[in-house]
């Protein structure tokens, strides 16, 4: 009992910093619809700059003070992130704003970096809080003890705030429906900047009242975002109640994990969270989504058509030139070709899920690295030959598709899209955790092609063959009468199934084409790389492959080949200078802010304004 | 149109591999070195710096085989699939003769893997895994550093001097933490038959939660606690553990914990009584050791981590390859490599013929405070050619070739 007890007060002490940071992006989330990947940035923030304060202010005063100093800041920031790089691209497609997001992502990584150097700060104590409380017997450390007192009385201001006030009222207004808010005579830009500059001093007071407990390193942006993620989908995005009872609930079953299941420190969470969306697919608190929501919005999108024979004749062109390439190029521009192509394989599959059926997934790494285990497990364990484990690849990863879409297709928009994250993390710590078939972390080495194909050029024009006929499969059945009915379940449900489309099967077959391309892509990979390892499995390969589709353009067909070729390109160049991240993330800041069609939609655009290209001509 | 753009961009690409770059001369050795310089900037960081400083000695004494020795840095954001592809371009664009880099194992193993199939030789300097020169070995790699199994060898050996029969494990779920624990476990009762393993603790890697953690290891009631936990997750275990009382009248010993990159960031709440391998620098004064020390204090206004001697001595390692095999030529250094006796800066090391690691040992000691940081007390240097299994069992674990 005792011992019990000691647990669920060190869960409820953890959920504390979960929790602020949680509900600030559920804030953000509700009102503005961003779905803010930088969030985990304000939080690491919050924990530098809290940082600071504490070694420049004395005492208990200076230490409180600190906290609310760095909430402070870590607000402003969030002012400026609003003005200059969201407020810009609130009018580009769904989502987009995620891409702006990520770039800010890389931006803070190498500022923190330049500021506060490399090393791992450890958080200094609180003034007069060291020591333990004995409860029950049991020692629960005295910041533990404020910390859970704390929360409570941060949530009920919040709540307050929200319920009693009238900025309260608008926050929920919009939260409901922005563009009533809107008609209203709301300004809608400074509510939108208020309610950022409020979640993010949430996210940077979650991050300095959690330095006594630990300090500050240059990872715990990322390590921060999924916990986060998952506890504002499981308590419904938007809510706040949600928010601090799914930070509760998973705070307090991870310490009860970490006591009698060790080994699953690494997927509770995200069983958590499939297991609540099953049962509720909104959260727990969370609301259906306004119809429409999450559907085109913006201009509509110009029919599609095939290629005219222009453009056939200056692809059949580029295409000699790459299959030229090992005549004249060196045996690296074929390795660095191939790695391209293979990425526009992948960023193309995705694309066809994304901009042809309206699909967000953000866990599409789960059929690239699916495929790739898939064919490396069968060339460690049974010895296949390559060509065999090659082709059973993209079938298994396009049966894993399958099934998991199957689950996921009940819910959907940002719903949908944390489910096959959630997916993809269970394969991904699968993999991780399943050693003995997997190899853990140290993943499956020596997994080489064939001897006919071993010589960098054979394996150059294997690539290319399939890479290239991969995407030009995917843009022949984006043509074909299953294109169209995709196309049309994405744009109206309800008016494709009055014409006799299933749209729910469509979809279906969609998704599991779309693994099948991704797991092709995988397979190529493995097979150029020799190895794999449980990084391609990871949230950050999926986004990736989300980031480039969106900088290319969504809601053109060449969006995703033409955004993967030019970002696997710009990033082998800046990799090679010290602060090449600083650099990317100011250079997806600026796509984003000057192409809010993406990099194609935006150029397309431009020449139908210039009359170089006939409005509604176009491939 | 937008096949256009598409095309514009592969051509540009293709066309800027294709160049030929302008630093092409064939006047220096160049050596081609991955890391995860941003990831992992702390540790990274050292490294580099002892490098440059093992460079600077090397040419200033007038370079290798008459030339002078480059090495060329690259960032592989921790990637395994970007390392691979930088090892191709280090190898047939830059001009390297040899690979080396690294300090996380997945990265090092995919190198290694590449380097076996293309036949390059690669040198990995500070990964940890067993597997890399064992399960998963090939002739073109060899390793530097002391592997995960000979250090947890020497603190196992430690641990069976004492009368604790009840031991706890706490390692970060993955790899590198299994492996520790197993070659703990193994070398434990080897020598201590009748000890008994009453709780294994398995944090993610960098998520601890600290508070469940100690509440669990102090529930088993154990008389040794073995630690794997380094960087965020080490600090935040030290602070819970302490305040709870966890670590009071137990025996605790830590993996690499004494590693000033591990133990520094803990300032004055480091642990006391902690047997660890790590670096007490602060102690060497005589021998290479200690003349290692004091140049890369005069160089640089920093003192040396574990990273910057592995760094220097990577770079000895390699200057012996050269000299041993007389050419630049692959084969050569591979042979070179194989048996190679390095006069190292912490003494002399070998690299073995049978399994292509070398004999580099570890400090192990005991943690103290002293003006209010950690520092390892009590320390002896263990060669590593004493904690690593027989041949016989050796040559099971490689794969044939």
């Amino acid at each position: 009992m005792e011992f019990f007890v000691a647990q669920l007060l060190t869960g409820l002490a953890n959920a504390s910093s979960l929790f602020l940071v949680a509900c600030g992006l559920s804030l953000i989330f509700g009102v503005t619809r961003i779905v803010n990947f930088a969030h985990g940035s304000l939080y690491m923030l919050g924990a530098y700059v809290g940082y600071s304060f504490m070694q420049t202010l004395p005492g208990a005063v200076g230490f409180w003070g600190a906290i609310l100093l760095a909430g402070v800041v870590v607000g402003i920031i969030g002012v400026l992130i609003e003005v200059l790089v969201l407020r810009p691209v609130y009018r580009a497609p769904e989502l987009f704003q995620l891409v702006a997001t990520f770039g800010v992502i890389l931006v803070i990584q190498d500022l923190t970096l330049i500021i506060w150097g490399p090393e791992d700060l450890l958080g200094p104590r609180a003034p007069g809080l060291r020591g333990v409380y004995r409860i029950m017997g049991e020692p629960i450390p005295k910041y533990d003890i404020v910390l859970l007192a704390i929360t409570p009385f941060i949530a009920l201001a919040l709540w307050y705030l929200i319920t009693q006030t009238r900025v309260g009222v608008l926050v929920r207004a919009a939260t409901q429906d922005r563009e009533m808010v809107g008609a209203l005579g709301v300004n809608q830009a400074v509510l939108f900047t208020g309610v950022f500059a409020l979640g993010s001093a949430l996210a940077g007071l979650g991050g300095a009242l959690q330095l006594p407990k630990g300090g500050a390193d240059l990872l715990m942006d990322f390590h921060i975002l999924a916990p986060v993620f998952v506890v504002v989908v499981i308590g419904g995005m938007g809510s706040l109640p949600g928010a601090y009872l799914a930070a509760v609930i998973i705070s307090v079953l991870n310490v009860f994990g970490v006591t009698y299941l060790p080994q699953s420190t690494l997927v509770l969470m995200f069983v958590v969270m499939v297991v609540v969306l099953m049962i509720r697919p909104y959260g727990l608190f969370g609301r259906e989504e306004v119809a429409g929501e999450h559907g085109q919005v913006g201009e509509p999108e110009l029919p599609i058509k095939p290629a005219s024979t222009n453009v056939r004749l200056i692809v059949m062109v580029g295409l000699a030139l790459l299959a030229l390439l090992p005549l004249f190029g060196s045996s690296f521009a074929m390795v660095l070709t191939t790695d391209i192509l293979i990425f526009c394989l992948f960023a193309a599959s995705l694309h066809f899920l994304l901009g042809l059926g309206g699909l967000v997934s953000f866990g599409h790494a789960a059929y690239y690295g699916g495929g790739a285990y898939i064919a490396a497990l069968l060339v460690t364990h049974a010895n296949s030959p390559m060509e065999l484990a090659f082709i059973l690849a993209p079938l298994g990863a396009g049966l894993a598709a399958l099934a998991i879409g199957w689950v996921c297709l009940r819910l959907t928009g940002v719903y949908f899209a944390m489910l096959t994250l959630a997916f993809a993390q269970l394969l991904w710590s699968l993999v991780f955790q399943w050693g003995s078939v997997t190899g853990g972390d140290d993943g499956l080495v020596n997994i080489w092609p064939s001897d006919w194909l071993n010589s960098t050029t054979a394996f150059f024009y294997f690539a290319l063959i399939f890479s290239v006929g991969g995407i030009l499969v995917l843009r022949h059945v984006a043509h074909s009468p299953f294109g169209y009915a995709l196309r049309a379940a994405r744009d109206s449900k309800r008016q494709a199934e009055s014409t006799g489309i299933n749209t729910q099967r469509v979809q279906l077959l969609a998704f599991g084409f779309a693994g099948l391309m991704g797991g092709l892509a995988g397979a190529l990979f493995v097979f150029s790389k020799g190895s794999v390892f449980p990084n391609e499995l990871e949230i950050a390969r999926s986004f990736d492959a989300l980031i480039v589709v969106f900088l290319g353009g969504v809601k053109t067909l060449a969006g995703g080949v033409a955004g993967a070729a030019f970002f696997k390109g710009v990033e082998d160049l800046l990799t090679r200078f010290e602060y090449w991240r600083l650099v990317m993330g100011l250079l997806i800041i600026f796509v984003v802010i000057v192409a809010p069609q993406g990099i194609v939609g935006s150029i397309r655009k431009a020449a139908i304004r210039m009359n170089v290209l006939k409005q509604g001509k176009h491939s | 149109m937008q096949r256009k753009t598409f095309l514009k961009a592969m051509i540009a690409t293709a066309v800027l591999a294709a160049m030929p770059l302008a630093t092409f001369a064939q006047d220096t050795i160049k050596i081609g070195e991955i890391n995860h310089y941003k990831r992992l900037a702390a540790f990274a960081g050292p490294y580099k710096q002892g490098i440059e400083l093992a460079l600077e000695e090397t040419n200033a004494a007038g370079g290798v085989l008459g030339k002078p020795l480059e090495f060329i840095f690259r960032d592989d954001q921790g990637e395994p699939g970007e390392a691979v592809k930088i090892a191709e371009e280090l190898m047939t664009r830059d001009g390297a003769v040899m690979l080396t880099g690294t300090i996380l194992s997945n990265v090092g193993l995919a190198i290694s893997s590449f380097a076996g199939e293309k036949g390059y030789v690669y040198l990995a300097s500070e990964p940890l895994a067993d597997s890399l020169v064992w399960g998963a070995g090939n002739k073109y790699t060899f390793r530097l550093r002391s592997s995960t199994f000979m250090q947890a060898a020497m603190l196992a050996e430690a641990a069976a001097k004492t009368d604790a029969k009840r031991f706890a494990t706490i390692a970060p779920n993955y790899a590198y933490g299994k492996d520790a624990v197993a070659a703990f476990k193994e070398n434990l009762l080897k020598l201590k038959p009748d000890a008994e393993f009453v709780a294994e603790q398995w944090p993610a890697l960098f998520k601890i939660d600290a508070g469940a953690e100690v509440q669990a290891l102090e529930r088993a009631k154990p008389d040794a606690i073995y630690n794997v936990t380094f960087g965020p997750d080490l600090a935040k275990f030290v602070r819970d553990g302490t305040d709870r009382g966890l670590f009071e009248g137990r025996n605790v010993y830590g993996l690499l914990s004494g590693e000033p990159e591990y133990l520094d960031p803990l300032g004055d709440e480091a642990p006391e009584g902690w047997t660890v391998t790590g670096f007490p620098w602060y102690d060497l004064e005589d021998g290479p050791a200690g003349e290692f020390v004091a140049a890369y204090q005069a160089r640089y206004d920093d003192y040396p981590r574990l990273g910057s001697i592995v760094g220097y001595m990577t770079v000895q390692s390699i200057v012996a390859a050269l000299e041993k095999a007389g050419s630049t030529e692959t084969e050569a250094i591979r042979e070179a490599f194989e048996g190679l006796p390095v006069a190292s800066a912490m003494g002399d090391i070998v690299f073995r013929a049978i399994d292509n690691q070398s004999t580099m040992g570890a400090y192990v000691g005991t943690t103290a405070l002293s003006d209010g940081k950690g520092v390892m007390v009590d320390w002896e240097y263990k060669d590593g050619a004493n904690y690593l299994p027989s041949d016989e069992e050796v040559s099971k674990l490689r794969p044939a070739e």
